[in-house]
């Protein structure tokens, strides 16, 4: 193996939290006590929490150790396709931090909150341009809670129209969450099978749609990273069945300012901006997941909306046909923030040549890897694209040894094992900020695993080699699960 | 830009590679309707210091301490949270990770989950605890959707004084299942009126939340008998984490599952989000959890280490089947609360907690010294209800004007309750600054 990004360091131990520190240490600053005991029963008293008692710099050192096992876009190239790992710029949590917007408490009176409720009015206006929709709410906390919000949506329209449905379409290349989602707003999932071409045919949308079918939930581009090029034509099947088009936006990155959901056809659709508009993943969360939609939709979006008098902003509850409320404030303002910074740091024309580049670099993935990695679907790709462990077959080496071998080079693993379609697929998203030199020594770490595939297997099948720890047994932990220590 | 490190020149070399004359080319497969003809309408790309100055404008058009004095929880509170903790979790490699899918790079955010799982698990009295959730109201939801799933009944019973917009996104979520939900009234001392449970059959599960929102501590080792003779799984939720720090937790009181929100723990505000919402239960009942869950394990040395598990509960591999569409926990927060409750101990946190409690009391006795009344005489943690004379609202915006918010006007979500107003003291808040709002509603 030549010299790659992937090194060893020196890695530091660290036990568990309560393996370590003493009682009787403390690594917070109690605040003045400046007034007396008032006694509460004992009987509505408890032990102190079994917390381990730990000191300033043991704290700072576990969490810095921990830190340092992580691998995040700042460490290196996060090819996750769907999931648009790109760069989170640095400004965004400076403005996040600011005490206006950190310190707020959510049911100040609105006089109070003029900043929040501003940057919140306008971010709805931004997206709504941005997918050519009517409207937008931004409480959803993630994209699955976007989804779910938008069902809702749905369903409170058929409800209203006195015919309520009993059945949705969701493609064969859907996210897991959509069939999920779907389930609990009571729809029964029917799968749409995509076409030879890894898109929906019209027809086979039409072969399954019928009155008793509430929408059809797409992804567009699809998770194969194509575009669903029937889109018109499916819309117009859908919506002479009076059903309602509903398009998962995670894929919006690759045609930011190209295409507009809303002018094609779609009537609701979600955002994640933590994908898209460049807001961190925080190893899981916290996100944001807005949900756009047509003005036919408009009235069942949730309360409280924002609205706007004179300069003047203020919450309104007085949509009697909405469906709710998502969570118990107002979103998730702190992701706002950031997604709100980008997009006015970006401007129009940088936000369309960022789903310019991000399709530029799939594509050159696409077209230097699919000589040694079998190519699912040989067409243009848009912002990511879907390979399989085909061509390794014979070398006895799966998508699972690669995408771990990957590690030791100094990179992130793609998607892997989806979309379903794919059998053993691996799905590489670079997104725009990756430059060309960080993605040619991804390709050529690549070519070098498919080297060793046939020359040297078994370095795949023992990889990772150089992380804190090797593959660890996932089997076990299901089957006598320890979630707590 | 400086997010976009692509020269012109990178950009011809890699349209070499792929084919194409220019990068609209690879746009190709869209068909020409569907492209739009228009640029977007969107303001100006700022530069780095021109956005400090307009994202400053707007921070400072917020009412926030210390320059304002705000006597408001209701859900959200303002706590003391140390440098060092903040610092942590702006460590990056926390921060821009994703889901830890891959473990072997990601046992950093794998460990502090698994710590936080434990230590959430210890506050609350349970024996597991999810990875967390999107807030306290959506896990309260959660939580009822899978004691319906356990029980396999279709009524749920939940108190009125669980947090009012909690209720109303329990009724969001259950409006299209079909199921019941039925909301049990209040006493006049402050706490839920348990008697019409004799008239109720067939509940999944009943859910009580202590501290209430009126802040009064509900007696749940009464309400857990009143809930076991109806056959129903027991729910607690809570709104102000830390009270557990002094107060009996919910798991020594027989609760069946634990729910609420954790923001209290190492969490700014935010205008109400990003939140913590905690999820806890009993160990039978960890296969019906809904959500993301990290448990420990062996790499192929033997060597400890942790993954993610019991996805099969979950959609991307059950789809349709999973026990909820969630994909995701809100991992940062977790770590936020994980690295607080580790910065205040075991010890000090109930040294916290018990300032907590005892600066709110002060504040009542003195307001009850003043002449108002105490609206309902039970025992509180940080925050109370107290009744002001009629007229109040026109103090109430003079406060406003000297920095002072008197308050959560509980009209809007109790009509019954017109001139009443939930009041919340926490450490931060000194003595002086009582004393002067104190003085200020005698005038």
């Amino acid at each position: 193996m030549k010299e790659t990004v992937g090194a060893t360091g020196l890695i530091l131990n660290e036990p568990l939290l309560w393996e370590k520190g003493k009682k009787g240490r403390c690594g917070y600053s109690l605040p003045r006590r400046d007034v007396e005991s008032f006694l509460l029963d004992n009987e509505l008293t408890g032990e102190c929490p079994d917390f381990p008692d730990l000191s300033e710099v043991d704290v700072v050192r576990h969490y810095t150790r921990l830190s340092q096992w992580n691998f995040g876009v700042d460490t290196g190239m996060y090819p996750l396709g769907s999931c648009t790992m790109k760069y989170s710029p640095k400004t965004n949590e400076r403005q996040a931090g600011l005490s206006g917007f950190a310190g707020a408490h959510p049911l100040l009176p609105t006089g109070l909150s003029q900043g929040t409720l501003k940057m919140m009015f306008e971010l709805e206006r931004y997206l709504t341009e941005i997918t050519g929709m009517d409207a937008t709410t931004l409480q959803p906390a993630a994209g699955a809670h976007g989804e779910l919000t938008g069902m809702l949506i749905i369903h409170a329209y058929h409800k209203n129209r006195g015919a309520q449905r009993s059945k949705i379409l969701v493609p064969d290349t859907a996210h897991g969450t959509n069939p999920a989602t779907a389930t609990l707003c009571g729809y029964r999932s029917v799968q749409v099978e995509s076409n030879e071409n890894g898109i929906l045919s019209a027809k086979a949308v039409a072969d399954l749609m019928d009155e008793d079918t509430a929408g059809i939930m797409l992804t567009n581009p699809n998770t194969l990273g194509l575009f669903e090029e029937n889109i018109r034509e499916i819309s117009e099947i859908v919506h002479s069945k009076g059903g309602i088009v509903y398009c998962d936006g995670a894929n919006l990155n690759a045609v930011m300012g190209i295409v507009k959901m809303g002018k094609i056809g779609v009537d609701v659709m979600h955002l994640n901006l933590h994908k898209t508009f460049s807001t961190p993943h925080g190893g899981g969360g916290p996100g944001s997941g807005p949900v756009c939609v047509k003005k036919h939709l408009e009235q069942f979006l949730p309360v409280p909306r924002i609205v706007e008098e004179k300069g003047n902003y203020a919450f309104s509850d007085n949509y009697p046909e909405s469906i709710g409320k998502m969570q118990a404030f107002h979103g998730n303002i702190g992701v706002m923030i950031k997604a709100y910074s980008y997009i006015i740091s970006m401007g129009p024309k940088d936000l369309k040549m960022a789903s310019r580049l991000a399709v530029l670099n799939a594509n050159y993935i696409k077209e230097s890897l699919k000589d040694t990695l079998d190519l699912a679907y040989d067409r243009p790709c848009m912002h990511e694209c879907v390979f399989s462990d085909e061509k390794q077959k014979d070398d006895h080496v799966t998508t699972l040894d690669m995408a771990k071998r990957l590690m030791d080079y100094g990179f992130h693993p793609p998607t892997v094992y989806f979309p379903l379609v794919v059998h053993g697929a691996i799905m590489v998203e670079p997104t725009e900020t990756e430059s060309k030199e960080d993605i040619d020594k991804f390709i050529e770490a690549f070519k070098a695993i498919a080297d060793e595939a046939r020359d040297a297997p078994d370095l795949l099948h023992n990889a990772p080699g150089k992380s804190k720890v090797r593959r660890l047994d996932e089997v076990s932990a299901a089957r006598k699960p320890c979630l707590a220590g | 830009m400086r997010y976009l490190p692509h020269t012109s020149e990178d950009i011809k070399s890699m349209l070499q590679v792929v084919g194409a004359d220019n990068i609209d080319g690879l746009f190709s497969t869209i068909p020409d309707d569907c492209i739009s003809k228009d640029d977007l309408q969107l303001p100006d790309a700022l530069t780095e210091w021109e956005l400090d100055s307009h994202m400053s404008a707007l921070s400072d058009a917020m009412a926030v301490s210390p320059d304002y004095k705000v006597f408001m929880g209701a859900g959200s509170y303002e706590h003391y949270i140390p440098a060092s903790a903040s610092f942590l979790l702006g460590r990056s490699e926390f921060v821009t990770s994703y889901t830890p899918y891959q473990p072997e790079v990601s046992q950093g955010t794998l460990q502090a989950i698994y710590e936080y799982q434990t230590l959430a698990a210890r506050l609350l009295g349970m024996e597991v605890a999810t990875a967390s959730h999107y807030d306290g109201a959506t896990a309260l939801a959660e939580s009822l959707l899978m004691a319906v799933r356990i029980s396999k009944k279709r009524k749920v019973a939940v108190s009125s004084l669980i947090h009012p917009l909690y209720r109303q996104v329990v009724r969001t979520y259950f409006e299209p299942t079909g199921y019941q939900v039925i909301e049990l009234p209040y006493l006049n001392n402050g706490l839920t009126d348990f008697d019409g449970l004799d008239e109720l059959n067939d509940l999944a599960a009943v859910a009580v939340q202590s501290p209430n929102f009126f802040g009064c501590i509900e007696n749940l080792n009464e309400a857990e008998e009143k809930i076991r003779n109806k056959d129903a799984l027991f729910i607690t939720c809570f709104t102000e984490a830390l009270s557990y720090g002094l107060l009996k937790n919910p798991g020594s009181q027989g609760a069946d599952i634990v729910c609420g929100e954790g923001q209290s723990l190492g969490i700014p505000r935010s205008f109400g989000g990003p939140a913590l919402g905690m999820l806890a239960s009993r160990k039978k009942y960890m296969r019906s959890l809904p959500g993301r869950l990290v448990g420990q394990t062996k790499d192929l040395d033997g060597k400890r280490g942790f993954v993610l598990t019991l996805a099969t509960r979950e959609q991307h591999i059950r789809r349709e089947k999973a026990t909820s569409n969630i994909c995701t926990n809100n991992s940062l927060c977790a770590l936020a609360a994980a690295i607080y409750m580790a910065s205040v101990g075991g010890t000090e946190i109930k040294k916290l907690a018990e300032l907590n409690h005892d600066k709110a009391e002060y504040l009542k006795q003195e307001l009850k010294k003043a002449g108002f009344k105490i609206s309902f005489e039970s025992p509180t943690f940080n925050e109370f209800v107290v009744e002001f004379p009629a007229g109040f609202d026109s103090v109430y915006d003079r406060l406003l004007e000297k920095k002072i918010v008197a308050g959560l006007p509980l009209a809007e979500y109790y009509p019954e309750l017109t001139g009443h107003y939930l009041l919340c003291v926490t450490e931060t808040m000194s003595k002086n600054d009582m004393d002067a709002f104190v003085r200020e509603i005698k005038l």
